[in-house]
Order: C-alpha cells, then structure tokens, then sequence
C-alpha cells in the first residue's frame, strides 16, 4: 500500500491500518470485561442493595395529611389548583409555558383531558352512596358555575386562613354544599376508595396514574415529603433519588439550570431549559463539526498523556 | 436481475472488511487504560440488559416483595450506574483523542446519540420503578416534558406507557444505535494519535504548523 493511499485525510490523519500493529485479543478482552463488569455489579447490589420507598398511597396521604385533602378538594373545585390552571395537554384551564416566542406546550392541545375538579373529585364521589354527599353533589350540580365558584373560593379561602387549614376551624359562611363535599372527599380517601376510581378507564385493569398523580401533586403532602428527603426542584432533585444512592447523576447539566438565575425565576423555565439542553445535545452530537469545539483537543494535550509512549516512541 | 445477496454480501463486505470486524491485531499506538472503557461500557450495557431481563421474568412488583427481587433490581440498578460512568469517561477519552478526525465523525455522532438514548432509557425505569421515588419523578418531569410539547404524547404519569417505552422501544432504539457505532468503529479503525504519521512514511503534515491546523473530519 503506498502512503498516498495510507493518508487520504485532508485532516492529516492516516489510515489507522497502515500502522504497525501489535498482537490483541478483542474476545479475550471483551470476556474478561464483561466478567469483571458482572462481578463489580453483584458485589455492588450486595454491599448497597436499592432503595425502594413505598408509594404515597391516598389513603397515606388522607390519614397522614387530612387537612391537606380537604383544601386540595376545594381547590379542585375552586379551580384554584395546579392541575386547573395547568393548560395542555390536560386543560385549557392555563396558557402553558412557552420557548420565545414559541408556545410549544399549546401545539399539540389537549391530548390526555382532565377537569380536575369533575374528574379528581366529583365524578369519585358520585359512586358513594351515602345520602349527605349525594345531596351535597345534587345542590352542587344544581347550582350555576358562577355560584360554584363563589362557594369553591371562599371556602378555599377560609380554609387558607384556618389554623393549620383545620376545616374544624373554619368560621361559618356562604359555603353551599362544598365542606360536605371536601369531608366526604377525605372520608374515601382514608378509606382507600379513592384507589383506582380516578382511573380514566375504570378498568379492572388500571396501568395509567395520570390522574391520582395529579392529585396528588395538587396537594402539599408530596412536595413535603420529597423535600424532607432532599429531592426539591431546587435541591437537585431531578438527579437524585431517596436515600444515599447516586440516583441520575448524568442528569447533572440539566438539574444544574434549575439551581441558577435566570431559569430560578422564570414562568417559563422548563420551556427555557429544555430549549438549552436541546440545543447542548445538538452540539454535542455535532462537536466534529464545529470549529472551535472540535480543535480544544489539540489545545487541552490530555492526548498527549494517552498515546504518551506512541510520542515518545516517535520522538514527537 | 442482479442477486439480491450477492449485494447485501458485497454490501456488508464492503461495510466491514474481512478481518476487521474480529480483528487479532491491533495499531501499536493502541496502548492506554483509557481503551479499556469503551470495552467496559458494552460490557455493562449485557449486564444492564441481563439483570432486565431477569426482572422482566418476575413482573413489574416482584421487586417489591421478593428479596431476590430486590437483590435483581439492585444489580439492574448498579448495572446503569456502571455503564453510565464508563460511558462518560468513555466519551470524554475519545473528546480528548478528537476520535472523529478521519472520517469518524458518524462514529462520533452514533456514540453521543447512543448516549442520549440511554439517558432516556435509564428515566423511563426510573418511572417504572412504582414506588415514591417513580412516584416525585414523574411528577416533576411532567412540567418539563409538558412545556415543551413533549408530555402530549409521552405521558411520564403513566407509568404503563413508561415500562413499555423502558423495555420495548427505547432499548430497541439503544441498540441499534449501538450496534452502528461499533460497526463504524470496526470499520474505520482506532483513531491514530493526533499528528500522528505512518512510521516510515514522509511526514506529509509537516507543512503546515500543528497549532493552526483544525481537527476536522474530513478526509
């Protein structure tokens, strides 16, 4: 082979076959890895197991935070909740986050539709047959939206006022049927009967948490209970998992925007990062292509520590 | 009408010489521990998919109630984390060494895209885990996946969706990618040192000053 053929680059880089070779063993190298990688992984799950913290049933959350479950139940019905102010593709309760001037989370609509106040309260409700909360439920759909509304708030807000949001403390108001609603509310979650009722299909079968997640994260119970085990938003959460395990440290550079200005205090800072590491993913997928990026090799010599006996070899 | 596998033969054959897709040399430049964890990476990756599959025998709680469950989760757990970091350092060698000169960026490109995908992969079994931690995550990465169109169809609630995209597509995905990078690596050999001339052979770089010259792809 002539060196014409050997160095086809207009980079300079020679064709690696036209180097003199050493003998190597790749399956002999591969096995070898492939032991040493399964013995580390074994001792590793011996000395360190996995954490696996129960889920937050609603049940949990109803004896564990009753209080909570009564305002987040107001505030269902008050519309005053994350879920209904959330926009798509739940809603169109809110506008959504956008990019610019690009408002993405609208595009696709709403593609996996939750009223939370039908679909998180009343509709698990209305399969009690209790007769106070099927005459709470019957003055509540008797009433107009603006009356709902006008009870939902101010009992969501005497409930925000209460000590300690204790419905017990709650001075007498225009309230309509909505505190029966709300305690009935908590009566099935301790009961275990919220359980599977907000499952959209109302199947046997119920694989999608859609819903009960959003409940859940509707309340403060979740959120307190994540951050008392360090896994805020702005406690790095996202890359981190309960207990002292390394979680998803290769999420670092994506965790890390959610710690600094000006995505702390941005409306749109999901929108925002997202955008960021969409553009630093395509950057990195396109590193040999961009000029700068691709030559901080030669400017940075860690090859020369690599390949330190090819050079010295070679006198280079 | 030309045979059909004559030309994938040709095809493959051209693809990846024989010799070189099973080689038993190697250039003699090929001599750092830093090698070592591209070797390692796959190997973590069967264990990774190994220690699935065996969760995948047991179902989606048996982890849960099962001590040998347990200790399987565990393996898959450390497994991910193993790979995760010999992939990293992996990736960051091959930065260092400017792997994608001589026509090596697809590889370059099919290594980064296989590291993405595994991103997405490792966060679908942490959505799939049906525990607290599956529980906080899924609730958090909502707002982000949402607010960028993403959640409309991949609903990280779900967690039914979830396990399926953990052990049916994105895995499928990883795969494939994987098996192209590999390929391209056998195909084009192990990226020579940077300046680096054929021994024996003029030094056809040495007009131009090293300092200056950029470290593109082409070739």
């Amino acid at each position: 082979m002539t060196s014409t053929l050997h160095r086809t680059r207009r980079d300079g880089t020679p064709d690696s076959h036209a180097f003199p070779t050493r003998p190597y063993d790749l399956v002999k190298e591969f096995s070898i890895a492939l032991v040493a990688m399964l013995v580390l992984t074994v001792v590793l799950a011996g000395v360190f197991s996995s954490p696996d913290e129960k889920p937050i049933t609603l049940a949990a959350w109803a004896n564990g935070a009753p209080n909570d479950v009564v305002a987040t139940a107001a505030g269902e019905l008050a519309g005053t909740t994350t879920s209904a102010g959330y926009g798509a593709p739940y809603n169109t309760g809110g506008q959504g986050q956008q990019l610019g001037p690009l408002a993405l989370q609208r595009w696709a609509g709403v593609t996996i539709p939750v009223d939370p106040a039908q679909d998180l309260v009343l509709t698990p409700l209305s399969r009690v047959a209790d007769p106070a909360t099927r005459a709470a439920l019957a003055a509540w759909n008797a009433a107009t939206s603006d009356q709902q509304t006008t009870w939902a708030t101010a009992y969501a807000t005497a409930l925000g006022n209460a000590t300690d949001g204790n419905p017990a403390a709650v001075p007498a108001g225009d309230y309509g049927p909505v505190p029966a609603i709300s305690s009935a509310f908590l009566a099935l979650a301790r009961a275990g009967g919220l359980e599977g009722a907000l499952d959209p299909s109302g199947a046997f079968y119920g694989t999608d948490s859609t819903r009960g997640l959003l409940l859940l994260a509707d309340g403060a119970y979740l959120e307190d209970q994540a951050r008392a085990r360090s896994l805020g938003g702005d406690q790095w959460g996202m890359m981190n998992e309960t207990g002292n395990y390394p979680g998803q440290p290769w999420m670092w550079l994506y965790t890390f925007w959610y710690q600094v200005p000006p995505f702390t205090t941005s409306d749109n800072a999901d929108a925002q990062v997202w955008g960021l590491m969409m553009l630093l993913t395509l950057g990195l997928v396109l590193v040999p292509f961009i000029p700068g990026v691709r030559s901080i090799p030669r400017w940075v010599p860690v090859h020369r520590l690599i390949w330190r006996d090819w050079y010295r070899k070679q006198g280079t | 009408m030309s045979s059909w596998t004559v030309g994938l033969r040709t095809r493959l054959a051209r693809t990846v010489p024989p010799g070189e897709l099973l080689p038993d040399r190697q250039p003699a430049y090929v001599s750092s521990w830093i090698y070592v964890f591209g070797v390692l990476c796959l190997a973590s990756l069967i264990v990774v998919i190994g220690t699935g599959c065996v969760l995948a025998i047991g179902g989606v709680t048996w982890w849960h109630t099962s001590g040998l469950g347990h200790f399987v989760n565990s393996t898959h757990l450390w497994s991910v984390e193993l790979f995760f970091a010999t992939m990293v350092i992996h990736l960051w060698g091959k930065f260092f060494m400017a792997a994608w000169r001589g026509k090596r960026a697809l590889t370059w490109m099919t290594g980064a895209v296989a590291f993405v995908g595994s991103v997405g992969t490792a966060f679908t079994g942490y959505l799939s885990q049906t525990n607290f931690d599956s529980q906080w995550i899924a609730g958090q990465a909502k707002d982000g996946l949402n607010a960028v169109g993403i959640g409309a169809f991949f609903n990280v609630l779900d967690p039914g969706q979830m396990l399926l995209w953990h052990v049916t597509l994105l895995p499928l995905l990883v795969g494939v990618i994987v098996v192209a990078h590999i390929v391209l690596v056998r195909r084009h050999g192990v990226v020579p040192p940077i300046d680096a001339v054929v021994p024996g052979e003029p030094g056809a770089d040495a007009a131009v000053p090293a300092p200056v010259r950029d470290l593109t792809t082409t070739g």
